[in-house]
């Protein structure tokens, strides 16, 4: 391709959807294991817990990729005010998709339990014993993982709203699969 | 982009409509998951709040089996139990151990004589770094069957309506066995004279992969002198643990571990059914007690004996017991570890950071 890019690259779009199911599974097993008592709470809990370390490989994974692939210019017509907060709102994103798992981790570690993962894997510890930080990790986890899922909803809004109703490619630009552009710049792509 | 004008004010309000659809959408399945629109749910936090007397919980301490106090020492194997689980502490061998004596209340200032159940908190170690919990108490069964009935029971105990505990054990007759119990059996003046049960059903997986449902049980190995009520209330609200703490001082105290097989066609769902005594019995080892630490900035305090907690060879049966258990105290281990201030560590540089 020549000139600008307008995609974000193939491995960043399978990152990008891949994590995004996997995120919001999370979301939902977490808050739903600890709102039962019932028999599926071990295995969701289990689920959760190596599902979460995944993503922590996954995160870090996608982190590199993002530095080095980088990402397409937002449009030019895009008011400051909103680039800003797309650029905020994506660190963000990947502090949350990272820090996630290592406070699950991190706290898991400090309560000394054994943290036993599907297919027998067993993580190390990550902090030393220690009720009181326990006590701060948990807290943390807590109130991120609310904070994560607003952030996602307004994120998935914001997607929506690039792709409805400015229609300026931004939503294509992460589009899972290859779909035609409405970014002025896209209809000319002189052999790719 | 061109036919239909994507700008028309009409479409732009369809879209944003759609937008904050999916938007609601996410946040209200959100909500179902986590319960919010389910308030019949039994959550772990409603299962652990009902624990709580009257007057509120004791801030800082189990929500349980409040009142208890450390213990250290081995698991030595005899190799015996390899026959039916491959778990590594079965191997002939001796393991390191740390545990918890205790009393089944939520007041962890409550009178020795006041509690009819003891309970203990067992943690092996496997050299392989493998780790074994369990919580075991010294009634025989539970008092009842399900989860959700010993939800009801703490509701019905807790409540000022006068007929709420009558129509609680109309609704779970298997409850009087636990009053017949209560009056009948003899206490004991020592930690050391109890013997404390699973009563949950677990699967033991051997070397091939077979399963075998179990129970298990850790019988004492003093001498147990029953005494009555009376004659315990005559000792002191406190006698027990000192009296441990002294007893093992003396000399370490032993336990012999058993595991009893399920006949074919035994029930592994429902723990207030003893099995008969007319089931395979195996002697795997003996637990040995050489050491008794205060609980308050002891190696136990900031433990959860989640009995889910199984190295490999051990798993969960159908019993619904150890799911709710683990989700319950994982619960209370929360709360209590955020609540630090209110039972400080004496030992503040010094304290427990085993590795
Ligand atoms: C992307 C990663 C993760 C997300 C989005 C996530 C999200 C959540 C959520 C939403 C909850 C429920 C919070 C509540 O309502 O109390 C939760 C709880 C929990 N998470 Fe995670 N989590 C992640 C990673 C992990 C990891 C890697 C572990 C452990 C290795 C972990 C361990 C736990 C545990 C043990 C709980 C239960 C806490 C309790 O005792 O109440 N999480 N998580
Ligand atoms: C768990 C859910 C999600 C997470 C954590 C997430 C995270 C991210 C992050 C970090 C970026 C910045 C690009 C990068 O460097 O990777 C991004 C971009 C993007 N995401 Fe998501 N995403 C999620 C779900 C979604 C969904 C459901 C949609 C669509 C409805 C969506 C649409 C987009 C779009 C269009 C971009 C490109 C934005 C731009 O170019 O500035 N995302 N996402
Ligand atoms: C649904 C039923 C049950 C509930 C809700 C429940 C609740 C609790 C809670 C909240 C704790 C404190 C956990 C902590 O903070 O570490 C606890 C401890 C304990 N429970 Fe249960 N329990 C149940 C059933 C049982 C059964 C069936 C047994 C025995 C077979 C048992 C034996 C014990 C023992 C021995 C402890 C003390 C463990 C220690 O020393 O830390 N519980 N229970």
């Amino acid at each position: 391709m020549t000139g600008q890019r307008i995609h974000f690259t193939m491995p960043q779009r399978a990152l990008h959807w891949l994590m995004a199911i996997m995120l919001l599974a999370m979301l939902f097993i977490g808050v739903g294991m600890v709102s039962t008592v019932g028999p599926k709470y071990l295995a969701l809990l289990a689920t959760h817990k190596t599902l979460g370390v995944a993503i922590l490989a996954l995160a870090l994974i996608r982190l590199v990729v993002r530095l080095c692939s980088g990402a397409p210019a937002l449009p030019a017509n895009l008011p400051g005010a909103m680039k800003l907060v797309a650029h905020l709102s994506h660190y963000a994103l990947y502090f949350f998709m990272i820090a996630m798992p290592v406070l699950g981790w991190g706290m898991m570690s400090a309560a000394a339990y054994p943290i036993l993962l599907f297919g027998g894997l067993h993580l190390p510890p990550i902090l030393p014993q220690s009720a009181v930080l326990q006590a701060v990790l948990w807290k943390a986890h807590f109130y991120f993982a609310f904070a994560f899922f607003g952030l996602i909803l307004l994120h998935i809004a914001a997607a929506l709203f690039h792709a409805f109703i400015r229609r300026d490619g931004v939503f294509e630009s992460m589009a899972p699969l290859p779909i035609h552009d409405h970014a002025p710049s896209a209809q000319v792509h002189p052999a790719e | 982009m061109t036919q239909p004008d994507p700008h028309s004010p009409a479409r732009t309000i369809g879209y944003l409509a759609v937008i904050a659809g999916v938007v609601v959408l996410g946040a209200g399945s959100f909500a179902y998951a986590a319960g919010w629109l389910s308030p019949s749910r039994l959550t772990p936090t409603k299962l652990v709040s009902a624990l709580a007397p009257t007057s509120g919980p004791a801030l800082g301490h189990r929500r349980n089996h409040a009142k208890g106090v450390c213990f250290s020492g081995v698991f030595e194997a005899n190799g015996t139990g390899t026959e039916v689980s491959r778990a590594g502490v079965f191997a002939r061998g001796t393991y390191p151990v740390l545990g918890r004596f205790n009393l089944g209340t939520p007041d962890p200032d409550a009178p020795d004589a006041t509690v009819r159940v003891r309970g203990m908190g067992l943690q092996i170690t496997a050299p392989d770094g493998a780790v074994w919990r369990t919580a075991m108490i010294n009634l025989p069964f539970f008092p009842v069957a399900t989860p959700m009935a010993f939800y009801d029971l703490l509701k019905a105990s807790h409540s000022t309506d006068p007929g709420a505990m009558a129509s609680f054990t109309q609704a779970h007759p298997e409850f009087a066995r636990f009053g017949g119990w209560a009056k009948s059996a003899p206490w004991t003046t020592s930690y050391a004279e109890e013997a404390y049960n699973s009563l949950d059903a677990f699967l033991f997986v051997d070397a091939s992969g077979a399963r075998h449902p179990v129970r298990w049980s850790l019988l004492p190995q003093a001498p147990v002198s029953p005494v009555t009520n009376a004659e315990l209330t005559r000792l002191g609200p406190n006698h027990l643990e000192p009296e441990i703490t002294a007893r093992v001082g003396q000399a370490p105290q032993r336990w012999t571990f058993n595991i009893t097989l399920a006949n074919p066609g035994d029930e592994t769902d429902d723990p207030s059914k003893a099995w008969g005594p007319d089931r395979r019995m195996l002697t795997v080892g003996t637990l040995i007690v050489s050491k008794i630490e205060p609980e308050r900035d002891g190696p136990c305090r900031d433990i959860n004996f989640d009995p889910t907690i199984l190295p490999d060879g051990i798993a969960v049966s159908d019993d619904p017991f150890p799911a709710a258990r683990s989700a319950a105290y994982a619960r209370s281990y929360d709360l209590r570890a955020s609540e630090t201030q209110y039972y400080p560590y004496h030992l503040q540089t010094a304290k427990s950071s085993t590795p």
